[in-house]
């Protein structure tokens, strides 16, 4: 009798280990989710314009935040790597612009150019023009790292790109943190366009230089505009890209199977450039868009929305390009409310809370498969 | 001479897994490739396709060393490797599938016709045209495994344990489908396990013992042998 139960609870403790103690955690979160409603529903009754303003701050740094899990996302899919260097690139992508605008003057090239071209329009294409030259910047980077770093350890444990990739990063914060890179200081950016800020109140207004907004409207920005536009129209991009295109399949091929892929005639290796180099434009584009809207840039501006991205890309389910999209609007959100209602030194701390409860939870995300390790 | 294979030595690590391997392939034949599990068959159709790097010998494609060439580069030259255990892309439709199987095929027109040719072929395919290629039944993966080959409109056709893991009937399906491709003038180079049926219908064959070549003799000499009848046959 005292036997078969001790066996009895031996074969539980197999099945799932700790099951006993699970309703502790399963309490804890029911706890939090409802402590987290609870906050939201107040909040947004107690004044919803504000709530309102919230939400829109979150959504900016959203679709930032999608841009760069795009990156993670993709590689991941390819090479079941984590590329830590990959919030560094979009540092770079911002100091490129800093440079191609304040240094260079590289925005202000159609006026000069490009006689009898409306003011507006030159304004657009000198921007897009720094924009490019971000992404392409990044692009290369993205390239070399990958054939210089990660390449040679395609075959090696996981865990040595790994530490790889985190060694990458350091190499471009700190070599470009020296003075005479792009130096340890926080710089402030100079943008190629100028911001200009709508409030709605009975209809959509702009908000002239001193003026104040009539309280109880909401705000936003050109920028915030241009971030949505741009994150929405890459991830269509994308999602374009690699359901419909040739490469597109082939990525989607190898990220399967790399020697069957070869054995189609893909060159696995060129996919696999291909990939990182498209993940940086997105991360150059986003490092470019995030200094517009933060006008403030530094070598290790990239770690804390880098990591955040890589928590999105694992929340949506990593390798999951519309997981990432989903998982960084997420991302904004908690962070927006968190500063919006909680305190502001929390924001940063609760999107390392989120991976820990995605990682108990529910480690393959949203969209994600569940990981089937290769024999 | 289509297909030269010339004293191949091919390691994994520490285990010589090919140990001086040479035969060769004509035009328009079918050669087998038989021999027992472990013996080295999948290591030396991935060594000519390019997966796999020899130490020595070499592999020549009309005259051409292919023995340092990219795999890519190798199906740009017209042979196609059919991996063993079909390897179909999961996640890709049927038709995309079929699509990777052309991805070195440049002319859009003459690729839809390869792809309207092995619907034909196999007509169950193009009723699951637009299904995950995961959810196809163990025969159908076969299928596709073959068409996906033939899209890229090869000349010689490495083919892997076709009928690993099938019912009669439909191994019986697919040999009629290597003689048809074969009769339309693609040579075939075949390994199997199922020796009877790989002999009865190869012009030549090769017996395969631990990474050495053990007999070689037309099908029909093969089939006659005793220790061909004893090992491979069940006699
Ligand atoms: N990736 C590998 N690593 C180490 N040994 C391998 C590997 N693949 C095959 N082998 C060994 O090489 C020999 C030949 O294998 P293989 O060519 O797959 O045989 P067959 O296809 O005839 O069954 C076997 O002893 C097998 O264990
Ligand atoms: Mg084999």
């Amino acid at each position: 009798m005292a036997q078969a139960s001790i066996s009895q609870k031996s074969s539980l403790a197999a099945r799932r280990p700790g099951a006993r103690f699970a309703w502790i955690g399963q309490g804890f979160l029911l706890l939090l989710a409802l402590g987290v409603v609870y906050i939201l529903v107040t909040s947004f009754l107690k004044d919803p314009m504000l709530f309102a303003q919230v939400v829109l701050s979150g959504l900016q740094l959203g679709f930032v935040y999608a841009l760069i899990a795009l990156g993670y996302t993709m590689v991941y899919g390819i090479v079941r790597l984590i590329n830590f260097a990959h919030g560094d690139v979009f540092m770079v992508g911002a100091f490129v612009s800093y440079y191609a605008v304040a240094r260079f003057q590289l925005h202000l090239w159609p006026q000069l150019v490009l006689k009898g071209l409306s003011p507006g329009a030159a304004v657009v294409i000198g921007s897009v023009t720094v924009m490019l030259l971000s992404m392409l910047v990044c692009m290369a980077l993205a390239v070399v790292i990958e054939r210089v770093a990660y390449k040679p350890l395609r075959d090696a444990p996981r865990i040595a790109a790994l530490i790889t990739a985190i060694g990458v990063s350091f190499f471009l914060e700190y070599y470009g943190a020296l003075n005479f890179v792009f130096s340890p200081r926080f710089i402030p950016y100079q943008r190629p366009f100028e911001v200009v800020t709508f409030y709605v109140n009975n209809g959509i207004h702009q908000l002239q230089p001193g003026q104040a907004p009539p309280s109880g409207s909401l705000l936003f920005s050109n920028i915030f505009l241009i971030i949505m536009v741009a994150s929405i129209g890459m991830q269509v991009v994308l999602q374009y890209l690699v359901r419909r295109t040739k490469i597109g399949k082939a990525m989607r091929a190898s990220s399967v199977d790399k020697a069957t892929a070869r054995l189609m005639g893909i060159n696995v290796d060129g996919i696999i450039s291909f990939t990182f180099a498209l993940g940086a434009a997105f991360a150059g584009l986003g490092g470019v868009l995030y200094a517009i809207a933060y006008p403030s840039i530094n070598t290790l501006m990239g770690v804390l929305p880098g990591l955040k991205a890589f928590v999105a890309a694992v929340l949506g389910g990593i390798g999951s390009i519309p997981g990432a999209f989903v998982g960084a609007l997420i991302m904004g959100q908690a962070e927006a409310l968190t500063m919006g209602y909680i305190s502001t030194p929390m924001r940063d701390a609760v999107a390392f809370t989120i991976l820990i409860l995605v990682l108990l939870v529910r480690p393959r995300g949203i969209f994600g498969e569940p990981e089937q390790e290769k024999a | 001479m289509l297909l030269e294979v010339k004293d191949l030595n091919v390691y994994y690590g520490a285990i010589h897994a090919l140990q001086g391997i040479s035969f060769d392939l004509e035009e328009g034949e079918i050669v087998t490739l038989i021999g027992a599990n472990g013996a080295g068959k999948s290591t030396t159709l991935k060594t000519i396709s390019g997966l796999l790097r020899p130490r020595t010998g070499t592999v020549r494609l009309r005259g051409e060393d292919l023995t340092s060439m990219p795999a890519q580069n190798i199906v740009k030259r017209g042979m196609v490797h059919v991996p063993e255990g079909r390897k179909i892309f999961a996640p890709l439709t049927v038709q995309e599938n079929l699509e990777m199987g052309a991805y070195t095929r440049k002319d859009k027109a003459e690729i839809e016709g390869n792809m309207a040719r092995a619907f034909k072929s196999f007509p169950r395919l193009k009723e699951r045209m637009n299904q995950l290629g995961g959810t196809l039944s163990g025969g159908e993966q076969q299928m596709l495994a073959i068409g996906r080959g033939l899209m890229a409109q090869p000349k010689v056709l490495l083919l892997d344990e076709p009928s690993m893991g099938l019912a009669p009937i439909l191994v019986e399906e697919i040999f009629a489908i290597i003689k048809a491709i074969n009769a339309e003038g693609v040579s075939v180079l075949l390994v199997e396990q199922n020796a009877l049926m790989a002999l009865s219908i190869a012009h030549r064959g090769y017996v395969l013992e631990t990474g050495t070549i053990m007999l070689s003799g037309t099908g029909q000499e093969l089939l006659e042998n005793p220790r061909v009848q004893s090992a491979y046959l069940g006699h």
